[in-house]
């Protein structure tokens, strides 16, 4: 008799489901997965390495681009370790800013990954719903820091400077005129901070929209319902985090259990999900945009009736304003110092986690007194998640591979890094 | 001699040329529209820029697809590699000899209609699974191992299917299933009314066939890239597509006529109007209500495109076989009760 054998499948690096640069090496039975080796690197740029060759602001934009869905809260992990080092601590507004941001960023990175995961299973629509209001997101961004993605906004300190009293409108065109426009620009008659009240008070509707396509949906939930169970137990064994663990059910979140930012005073709650599969981890990203924009409008009330400077005045860390280095001699020095040494951080070493979108994200760094990090150390909860692959898929099919890459939630700026 | 060659050449390919290129613009136009409707429902616009409102825009795409360098993968099976598309694309074409577009508006009034529509029909996805081996390609492969699967399987419910229709007809030939659904109670004379499940059925069945979504796995963009033609380039895979869309309105069609009562009028039996003949068709009937019914039809097939998610291979498998043969073998005795106790009056036809 001749002998049958499995075959070995090459899933990416160029596949539309690899979200980025995902190689799969999947063994298959037929349209079963026997086992599943993923393949990292093709994204591997150094980060760590080259943050230890320039200053410490100057990797702050590094950050961005590691988790190129959720940049500011990659950059808030990176500053949180540079303050604990310093032993500064931001002004309370500036905290606010913070907290805000992350949120949206948090807002924006499910919306990414509802598209996408959506559009992995066949369903078109709702990528393209999703995305109309990251849109809108974005530009909270790019009224904030001039980027759209990589704003490199978070300085240790603070925050850059603070939030704009207007919000760019749209041009009139060929596509957008008349009513359309003025409808378009209705939200961006005042400053960026009514822009959110309008956004936020728009979108828990948005979000009904995305539910009403796929929550109830019988294809959807037969996709999804028992497709790639995490246990509690290999949810901790495989030390995952963020949606991943709380969606087998375990309530573990930074933002309640070690509150970092303003995230003490937040009124919100952790979703959580039952069986660990697809469909849990599904609802409870569905439901974190919820409370995300419950965080974002009481930041928002917040914001609106403190005023109050966003970042330390310590020149020797933050930049003095410009106008006093018009005049002052000293401010110009600081500026001068600043911009091309940098500032010394106190020897030591430290770890400084937030709860990122996709899980914890935290810098683990030393310093050795220098101006520049002695060695930084990124913990991306996509790499710890991906290590659990092969657990995970085998015995499923190759179409359920693709749904668990997807509520995977992989981003390979990180994992690579 | 010359009467010869007039009914033995001339003729049919003027025959086969009535239907095949208002068909190829049918599918170019249709492409369009597809596009168009998708991004309306996609908050976006759709081809905008070739042509009034981007009108050419699928014509372009054809003549880049033909301009396009045709490649063959190194140890592809070339024979097969180049027939595949063939075998998909010319019974594709082909059925249309039998579908009727009015009463007299028909290529071959064949008595055996639903036969070889059924028979020329099922050919189509050897040209599918042939492509799959032959591109030596495992995406392909589990492309071609998935239709072929997922076409047996939903044939048969489409040919229960159709039973129900032929024992309320009582013929195989497709004018006279339009004709007898015609009668005096307007729309309700239909075959949709008694065999509503069937229709149903058969319509989900039909999108399965064409590899649409949800049932695209035969395609599966985000698992096996696209499948069976995941290799093909140029004009081979211009085939594929004109072979697909050329389904989809032949689905339509179809159902369109076992089930809506093909160019028949809803209002056939209540309106008895003078009326000029160019405005008569609105009563009496005649191709443009085919044509109204098929759109109609055909727009699902977007509509479903635009908002479902994909299903995984097995569960298209426990459909058609846990859910759709049951139900359609039901009602194929529930059907012979309709014809045998008289519960239901078929058309003047019978």
């Amino acid at each position: 008799m001749q002998e049958i054998r499995n075959y070995t499948m090459n899933f990416g690096p160029q596949h539309p489901a690899a979200h980025g640069v995902l190689r799969l090496v999947l063994e298959m039975d037929g349209e079963t997965v026997v086992r599943a080796d993923p393949h990292i690197g093709l994204l591997h740029r150094g980060t760590e390495k080259l943050a230890e060759s320039k200053p410490f602001n100057q990797s702050i934009g590094y950050m961005d681009r590691l988790d190129y869905v959720s940049m500011m809260c990659n950059e808030h992990a990176y500053v949180r370790a540079i303050e604990t080092l310093l032993g500064i601590e931001a002004p309370e507004r500036a905290q606010y800013i913070r907290t805000m941001f992350d949120e949206i960023t948090r807002i924006l990175n499910h919306l990414m990954w509802l598209g996408s995961n959506a559009l992995d299973l066949g369903a078109m629509g709702v990528f393209l719903y999703t995305f109309r209001e990251r849109e809108e997101l974005m530009d909270v961004y790019e009224a904030v820091s001039g980027a759209r993605m990589h704003a490199t906004y978070y300085r240790p300190g603070g925050v850059y400077r603070d939030l704009p009293d207007h919000m760019s409108k749209y041009r009139e065109s060929p596509w957008h005129k008349g009513e359309d426009l003025k409808r378009f620009n209705s939200w961006r008659e005042g400053s960026m901070l009514d822009y959110l009240d309008a956004f936020t008070a728009d979108f828990p509707h948005k979000v009904d929209e995305y539910e009403e396509l796929l929550t109830g949906n019988r294809i959807w939930k037969q996709r999804t319902v028992g497709i790639g169970v995490i246990s509690p137990e290999v949810a901790q064994q495989w030390s995952m985090s963020g949606v991943m663990l709380r969606g087998s059910g375990i309530e573990w979140d930074l933002r309640k259990k070690q509150p970092y930012a303003k995230y003490a005073e937040m009124d919100f709650d952790i979703p959580v999900g039952t069986h660990g599969d697809c469909y849990d981890r599904y609802l409870v990203r569905v439901a974190e945009m919820r409370q995300s924009n419950r965080i974002i409008r009481q930041c928002v009330k917040w914001l609106r009736e403190n005023p109050g400077p966003v970042i330390v005045r310590n020149f020797k860390v933050a930049p003095p304003p410009r106008m006093e280095m018009k005049e002052d001699m000293e401010a110009m020095i600081y500026h001068f110092k600043l911009f091309s040494e940098g500032y010394c951080v106190p020897a030591g070493e430290t770890y400084a986690a937030i709860e990122a979108p996709k899980g914890e994200f935290g810098c683990y760094l030393i310093s050795d007194g220098a101006n520049k990090p002695f060695r930084l150390h990124c913990r991306a909860p996509g790499f710890a998640h991906l290590s659990s692959m092969d657990t995970v898929v085998r015995g499923h099919m190759l179409a359920d591979v693709v749904a668990m890459i997807g509520t995977y939630d992989l981003v390979f700026g990180e994992v690579d890094r | 001699m010359a009467d010869l060659f007039l009914h033995q050449l001339v003729l049919p390919v003027a025959y086969i040329l009535a239907i095949v290129v208002p068909l190829i613009v049918a599918v170019a136009m249709f492409v369009y529209w597809e596009r168009k409707v998708i991004g309306w429902m996609h908050v976006r616009l759709g081809p905008t820029k070739i042509g009034p409102w981007g009108t050419l825009q699928a014509f372009a795409d054809v003549f880049k697809l033909l301009f396009k360098e045709v490649i063959l993968p190194a140890k592809a099976n070339r024979f097969l590699y180049y027939l595949g598309p063939l075998i998909a694309v010319v019974p594709a074409l082909a059925v249309w000899a039998v579908v009727p577009f009015d009463s007299r508006m028909v290529v071959s009034n064949a008595n055996a209609g639903v036969l070889y529509l059924l028979a020329v029909n099922s050919i189509g996805v050897y040209g599918i699974i042939i492509a799959g081996w032959a591109s030596n390609s495992r995406y392909a492969l589990l492309g071609a191992m998935r239709s072929a699967a997922q076409v047996i399987s939903y044939e048969l419910a489409t040919g229960f299917c159709l039973i129900c229709v032929l024992i309320l007809a009582g013929s195989l030939n497709i004018t006279e299933i339009v004709n007898a659904q015609a009668g005096s109670k307007g729309f309700f004379e239909w075959f949709w009314l008694p065999l509503l499940p069937v229709f149903v059925i058969f319509f989900i069945a039909g999108v399965a066939e064409t590899n649409r979504l949800p049932f695209d796995m035969a395609e599966g963009e985000s698992e096996i890239v696209a499948g069976f033609h995941v290799e093909y380039s140029g004009s081979p895979f211009a085939l594929f597509f004109l072979a697909e869309y050329a389904n989809m309105i032949l689905i339509s069609f179809l159902s369109a006529i076992f089930f809506l009562g093909g160019w028949l009028s809803p209002v056939q039996g209540w309106v008895h109007l003078d009326a000029p003949g160019w405005i008569n068709w609105l009563w009496t009937g005649g191709f443009v209500w085919i044509l109204i019914k098929a759109f109609l039809m055909s727009f699902l097939f977007l509509w479903f495109r635009a908002t479902f998610p994909r299903y995984r291979y097995d569960q298209i498998m426990r459909l058609g076989w846990k859910i759709f043969i049951p139900i359609a073998i039901a009602w194929l005795f529930v059907s012979g009760c309709m014809r045998y106790f008289d519960w239901v009056s078929v058309g003047v036809g019978a």
